[in-house]
């Protein structure tokens, strides 16, 4: 068949435009970008409040969390640890059996102070290991949860190292790191995360710092907060109130 | 009590994530950089007595940089993603570089300088030679027949000047690999400043060592007289830079001491345990102290040629299993140490497995297999060498 120039360029034309024109349709009716239809990353910045006297070392969230995430036997989203302080508070005494999925066994030394303290990822603001990250993977998104790409993530474990809270582990399955979403899809509905949902006592509450009828800044204004390893200077948004010294 | 594991690990620690393979790796880019770096004496500094190593380094570092991605890239949970370092690269990770600097190395410093190196020769054999081997050094030749005196005085001057590139490339590629472990905040053991530098001296001292053992062993294999001047300057630099080194280490060993920072009781309780063997004694006293003093009694003492000869190589094998138990003991050690500083792990090395002693031993053969082929194919020997061969 024979084409003239005129003809050539008319139909390129054609095709760019329809082609722009399926796009734009396509978005409109598809699926928005973010993660829910009402839900605006930008209206939100996510955090976590612990209240460690509230804990009681059930570990009611070690297991819902490995349940809500599928998480692989013998790694952690989330893990409870029990310290055991004497007058010698610098070198604590520490457990956490199995992550504590089935709570702890009883206290048997009166002498000393014990307390449990639930660890999760930070969701630091200034993450280290977003920050090592060679391909930008790992990434924190725009409502401030620290967030790792499966398709895209290389298994190098570089974040891995980089964690100075050992919240991130390497999927034995998946071949990639994984860590604590802040139950992600969760929270994206509207939802609390496993973890808070199933904590009997009230110990740890999901926070948006950027609503202003959060219970979170009457937590941070009232309490004695602290946040784990402050000198790394990562941003952690996981508030411990009445944190222990002895605590790492 | 979890098995291998004494006081208390973060439940996600027990499990070591970088292994015998990552040892593997600031190891052979370590002996890349020293070998060029000492080819580079001759070339910039007019170290004559080298010359006869010149060669030699050039391709012993080509077949080392040729392998040194192999470990990491072994290592990885997705192999077939690692090309997105290069084409989607994360500005802010140290880790994200590696490609480019790796590749600035092998294709602007290593590749050009030897082919600079060679041309004259590639073009007598693509002219003398036949069949197969004809047609390759034809290639080589990359379409240039031009040996004319003008034009080997410009390869020359174009040789010099990728040289003088090429050492802070070879100072870039290991000080960076230095900072890749120095960088990170969260681990004490790594996070130090002193880093880079530390593993630019060792990878000094690992390459010269290297080179000097390759030509011994080549000129034992080939049946040529070794070149004692040539043996004697390069024990004199491995002893320099060794001295270097040793003093850097031992700065940021009386450092940490002094200073005893959280992380103090921890980590010398590991030297003193886990770390003992690795550390102590094959990395301090047989792989540090004992070449040293073998190296020092070459320069105060009068010693006989073959009583060098066999100083200079039994020093420099002892070297090269110091740096390696060096290597061993920032990458191992680094993770053996829980990072709430309360307790430690174990790493068993396995054998058949991807990561395992059989994939590293591998990869170690294969650079001797490749400098076995370059040499083959660009003979680095002098010409009245050949000739008498």
């Amino acid at each position: 068949m024979e084409i003239t120039r005129r003809q050539l360029l008319t139909r390129c034309t054609q095709l760019l435009v329809l082609t722009g024109t399926a796009a734009a349709a396509l978005e409109k009716n598809g699926e928005p970008p973010g993660p829910g239809g009402t839900y605006h990353m930008a209206d939100h910045w996510w955090g976590m409040m612990i209240d460690i006297e509230k804990c009681i070392g059930c570990g009611n969230c070690v297991r819902a969390c490995s349940k809500e995430n599928n998480v692989p036997e013998g790694y952690f989203r989330t893990w409870v640890e029990r310290y055991q302080v004497t007058e010698d508070w610098e070198h604590p005494k520490v457990d956490s059996p199995d992550g504590a999925i089935n709570g702890f066994p009883a206290n048997t030394d009166p002498n000393v102070k014990s307390f449990f303290v639930p660890k999760l990822c930070n969701h630091c603001a200034d993450s280290p290991c977003v920050q090592v990250c060679p391909v930008g993977a790992t990434f924190v998104s725009p409502d401030g949860v620290v967030l790792v790409d499966p398709d895209y993530c290389l298994g190098c474990r570089y974040c891995i190292q980089a964690c100075p809270y050992g919240c991130r582990y390497f999927h034995p399955e998946k071949h990639i790191a994984d860590k604590c979403t802040l139950c992600y899809h969760r929270i994206t509905q509207g939802l609390t995360t496993a973890c808070c949902e199933a904590c009997p006592t009230g110990a740890r509450r999901l926070c948006d710092l950027k609503d202003p009828k959060d219970p979170v800044h009457e937590f941070l204004r009232n309490n004695m907060v602290h946040v784990l390893k402050p000198q790394m200077a990562t941003g952690a948004k996981v508030y411990y109130n009445n944190l222990d010294g002895s605590v790492r | 009590m979890i098995n291998g594991v004494a006081g208390y690990m973060y439940p996600n620690e027990v499990e070591l994530q970088w292994s015998l393979l990552i040892v593997l790796y600031p190891y052979i880019t370590g002996l890349v950089a020293g070998a060029f770096i000492l080819a580079s004496l001759e070339r910039v500094f007019n170290v004559v007595e080298v010359r006869p190593t010149y060669r030699l380094a050039l391709l012993t570092a080509l077949a080392f940089l040729l392998v040194a991605p192999l470990p990491l890239q072994l290592h990885l949970g997705h192999p077939e993603r690692s090309f997105e370092m290069l084409f989607t690269p994360h500005s802010t990770s140290a880790m994200a570089m590696f490609g480019f600097v790796y590749l600035w190395y092998l294709m602007v410093v290593l590749l050009v300088e030897i082919w600079l190196e060679y041309r004259a020769d590639i073009v007598h054999a693509a002219q003398t030679r036949t069949g197969a081997a004809r047609w390759i050094y034809r290639v080589l030749t990359l379409g240039s027949q031009n040996v004319s005196a003008a034009s080997r005085s410009i390869d020359d001057k174009a040789g010099y000047i990728v040289t003088l590139i090429g050492i802070p490339s070879a100072f870039l590629l290991h000080g960076y690999v230095g900072f890749i472990f120095g960088s990170v905040k969260a681990n004490p053991w790594w996070s130090t400043p002193l880093m880079p530098v530390v593993f630019l001296f060792s990878a000094m001292t690992s390459g010269i060592a290297a080179v000097l053992v390759i030509y011994a062993g080549a000129s034992l294999m080939r049946r040529t007289p070794i070149d004692m001047r040539c043996l004697d300057t390069i024990g004199k630099y491995l002893f320099y830079t060794f001295v270097i080194d040793f003093s850097l280490e031992m700065l940021d060993l009386v450092h940490r001491t002094y200073e005893a920072d959280e992380s103090f009781r921890s980590l010398d309780f590991m030297v003193h345990t886990r770390l003992f063997v690795s550390q102590i004694v094959i990395q301090i006293f047989m792989g540090t102290l004992l070449p040293i003093t073998l190296l020092a009694a070459t320069q105060v003492l009068r010693l006989s040629e073959p009583v060098r000869r066999r100083i200079y190589i039994s020093a420099s094998m002892l070297t090269l299993i110091g740096i390696f138990a060096m290597r061993w003991n920032v990458v191992i050690g680094g993770q053996l140490f829980s990072k709430s500083f309360l307790g430690y792990t174990t790493y068993k090395v396995e054998f058949a497995a991807r990561e395992g002693l059989l994939s590293a031993i591998m990869l170690m053969v294969l650079p001797f297999i490749l400098l076995f082929v370059l040499v083959k194919l660009l003979p680095p020997w002098e010409e009245h060498e050949v000739a008498e061969a």
